[in-house]
């Protein structure tokens, strides 16, 4: 475990989180590929064999299908478990599961039977590992009614959204971003907990509301940094922290305030998130809106391996400032 | 053993072996009821109904304790009921009723039990598996002796889940019993014409170092004496069993499907060997009077019968119901 004190990296942030759960309450349990002993293959695990023995931290093979049903079926069972899905990609080979299984059977079941379940995963690009692990695919899960999706953007929100999701009976999903992994922050008090659903407005500004998640809450503070500094433009920037549940309240008044919107993914545009937060706020705020909204998303096509190619694939800060600025001076 | 022990073993046995029956009358009676009620236009979507597999789910169950945790297919009405699911809930759950065992939010190929530790019946195939043995698990860590039990078809044995879930319950010793329904066919192909072995799940137990038996499914006593044995190993922490029993389904695969693919001389041989056939005469064999069966055919005709008068007479679901149960706090909201 790291020092006790001061700030923590967001790797070390999600074996904390899990390791306050499992000191709070022994139901829960961790299971995936190379969680112990290696401590995961992003150290995201790191210390908990140690701390609490190879029958709570169980290094399972690769079976994802095995993985996340073994886990619903504890779940159902009264166990809280916390089920790694190594990269995020590879949630496609459980798509069973995450699609059909964990999100129906509390409503097949006329409520008979809950599902108190966690699915950790390492989404998205900046490492350079190419097409098959560096996809963002929160949109994937954002398809399906009955489950819930966390995708926490600092290291004090990744043991305060993980604290909420395994005390949730519902089953979440939380996206641990890969290019996060080695940023610091404070560490948040013991006891520190984020509930689901709650949007932070993580710089406040007059001129345009930027709604951005996990690994594009930084580009987006990048780039409301230089659009006050080189243009004058004073941009309120939203960390979602959650997809479901979708804090649209949050959204609502901020475009109040700004009257102009700029969505930050880093799924692709076709079937991103922002196209659902766009539509909502088109149904329920058009009236509040100044000018045409606008979507930074990665583009629709599978992630390049070399670096120059995934920048200009994913959304940078230039993006964002350029897309802020065409809304600002519509 | 002497002759009085043996003969009140003989009574025991027959009275244990007529309570089966009697609960395989009802299951039988209550698929031909929706068989009925379907041809009547009061049924709607699909059924897949389990008779001929009765012995199955009978002779598990009785071999199982109340705790244990059982997960089916969606050919799940006779688990539902074996686990004590009412017929009344069942059929009612077909017909759309708000008295529905799931208040008709599941329907036939979703029953669901848990009072009775029926956790499900799951429309993909093999789906389930690996959440038995996450069941298994569970048990294990709350440090109680509970199995769990899974239920599925030939056709299953052959997809990833089935082997997932085999080596996961075989390396973690877990306990879980595997039981394969093997009555020939999936939908419509036979299992043999798709599968290289001769028996799809047994033959394939040795290759996850699994113990595995290979049964009669039509016979109760068979199989309640394997699920035993296999219940035994697994409460000792000694692993999973795989058994492979052998059935045939009286009815085509679904409700749309007469079975035409099926050979005349294959099925009037099955039917011969229909487990209440071999149930009753098994009875006879133990001194269980006749009347005494015939009295237990008449009961389970007529807790049916209610059941069905009862179920048509339900009211439809509250329209409101559509929007509670997917979340724990009763809601569906996803958004504020
Ligand atoms: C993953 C998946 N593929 C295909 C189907 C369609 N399907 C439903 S039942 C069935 C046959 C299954 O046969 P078997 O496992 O032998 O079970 P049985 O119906 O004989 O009880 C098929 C192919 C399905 N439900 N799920």
């Amino acid at each position: 475990m790291a020092e006790l004190t001061g700030t923590i990296s967001y790797r070390e942030a999600v074996a904390e989180g899990i390791a306050r759960e499992m000191r709070r309450d022994p139901t829960v349990v961790c299971l995936g590929e190379d969680i112990g002993a290696a401590g995961g293959v992003f150290k995201t695990t790191q210390g908990l064999l140690e701390e609490f023995g190879a029958e709570r931290v169980w290094d399972t093979p690769i079976s994802e299908q095995a993985i996340v049903g073994a886990a619903l079926g504890a779940a159902m069972t009264g166990i809280r478990p916390v089920a790694e899905i190594m990269f995020s990609d590879f949630l496609a080979c459980c798509w069973d599961y995450l699609a059909n299984e964990i999100p129906k059977v509390r409503y097949m079941s006329g409520g008979q039977v809950k599902v108190p379940l966690v699915i950790r995963t390492a989404n998205g690009g900046g490492l350079g590992f190419g097409a098959q692990h560096s996809q963002a695919v929160e949109n994937w899960a954002l398809t399906i009614p009955g489950l819930k999706i966390a995708a926490p953007s600092t290291p004090a929100d990744v043991i305060g959204l993980m604290a909420a999701a395994i005390r949730s009976d519902d089953p979440v999903i939380v996206f641990e971003h890969k290019g996060l992994f080695a940023s610091r922050g404070p560490r948040p008090p013991e006891g520190h907990v984020v509930e689901l659903g709650r949007a932070a407005v993580v710089r406040e500004g007059r001129d345009v509301t930027v709604l951005a998640l996990a690994a594009t809450v930084p580009t987006a503070l990048a780039a409301a940094e230089r659009l006050a500094a080189d243009h004058g433009v004073s941009a309120e920037v939203i960390d979602l922290r959650c997809l479901i549940p979708l804090d649209m309240t949050t959204v609502l008044e901020s475009v109040a305030r700004t009257s102009r919107l700029v969505t930050v993914e880093e799924n692709p545009h076709q079937g991103g998130w922002g196209g659902t937060v766009v539509s909502l706020v088109v149904e329920e705020g058009f009236e509040l809106l100044d000018a045409p909204v606008r979507r930074v998303a990665s583009a629709n096509v599978p992630l390049p391996f070399a670096d120059v190619l995934e920048n200009e694939v994913i959304p940078t800060v230039d993006r964002v400032v350029a897309a802020v600025r065409s809304v600002v001076d519509y | 053993m002497s002759q009085s022990a043996v003969r009140e073993a003989m009574v025991n046995e027959g009275a244990e072996l007529l309570a089966m029956y009697e609960r395989m009358a009802v299951i039988r009676r209550t698929e031909k009821a929706a068989y009925d009620l379907f041809l009547a236009g009061l049924v709607k979507g699909t059924t897949h109904l389990a008779a001929g597999h009765e012995a199955i789910a009978v002779g598990a169950s009785a071999a199982l304790r109340p705790d244990d945790h059982v997960f089916a297919t969606y050919r799940g009405h006779h688990h539902t009921i074996a686990r004590g699911g009412s017929p009344e809930a069942c059929l009612a759950e077909l017909m759309q009723k708000a008295t529905g065992i799931c208040k008709a939010k599941g329907g036939s190929m979703h029953l669901t039990y848990a009072e009775g530790g029926m956790l499900g019946s799951y429309a993909i195939v093999g789906a389930h598996l690996p959440m038995a043995v996450g069941a298994a698990w569970s048990a294990r860590l709350l440090r109680t002796d509970r199995i769990a039990v899974a239920f599925f078809g030939d056709g299953a044995t052959n997809i990833g889940a089935f082997h997932e879930a085999l080596n996961l319950a075989q390396v973690w010793r877990l306990p879980v019993v595997f039981v394969c329904e093997n009555n020939l066919y999936m939908e419509y192909t036979p299992i043999r014409s798709v599968t290289a072995v001769e028996n799809p799940a047994y033959d394939r137990a040795p290759a996850y170092g699994m113990a595995a038996e290979l049964i009669d499914g039509n016979d109760v006593i068979v199989v309640r004496d394997a699920v035993a044995r296999a219940a035994a190993r697994a409460r000792a922490g000694e692993g999973p069993t795989l058994i492979e029993a052998k059935t045939y389904r009286h009815y085509g695969h679904s409700r749309t499907d007469p079975a035409k693919y099926r050979p005349a001389e294959e099925v009037e041989a099955w039917l011969k060997r229909d487990p209440l056939t071999i149930a009753r005469a098994r009875l006879a064999g133990l001194g269980v009077p006749e009347a005494e069966i015939d009295e237990a055919d008449r009961r389970a005709a007529e807790l049916v019968e209610a059941a069905v008068r009862a179920a048509k007479q339900a009211p439809p679901p509250d329209l409101a119901e559509a929007f509670t149960d997917l979340w724990a706090d009763g809601g569906a909201a996803w958004r504020n």
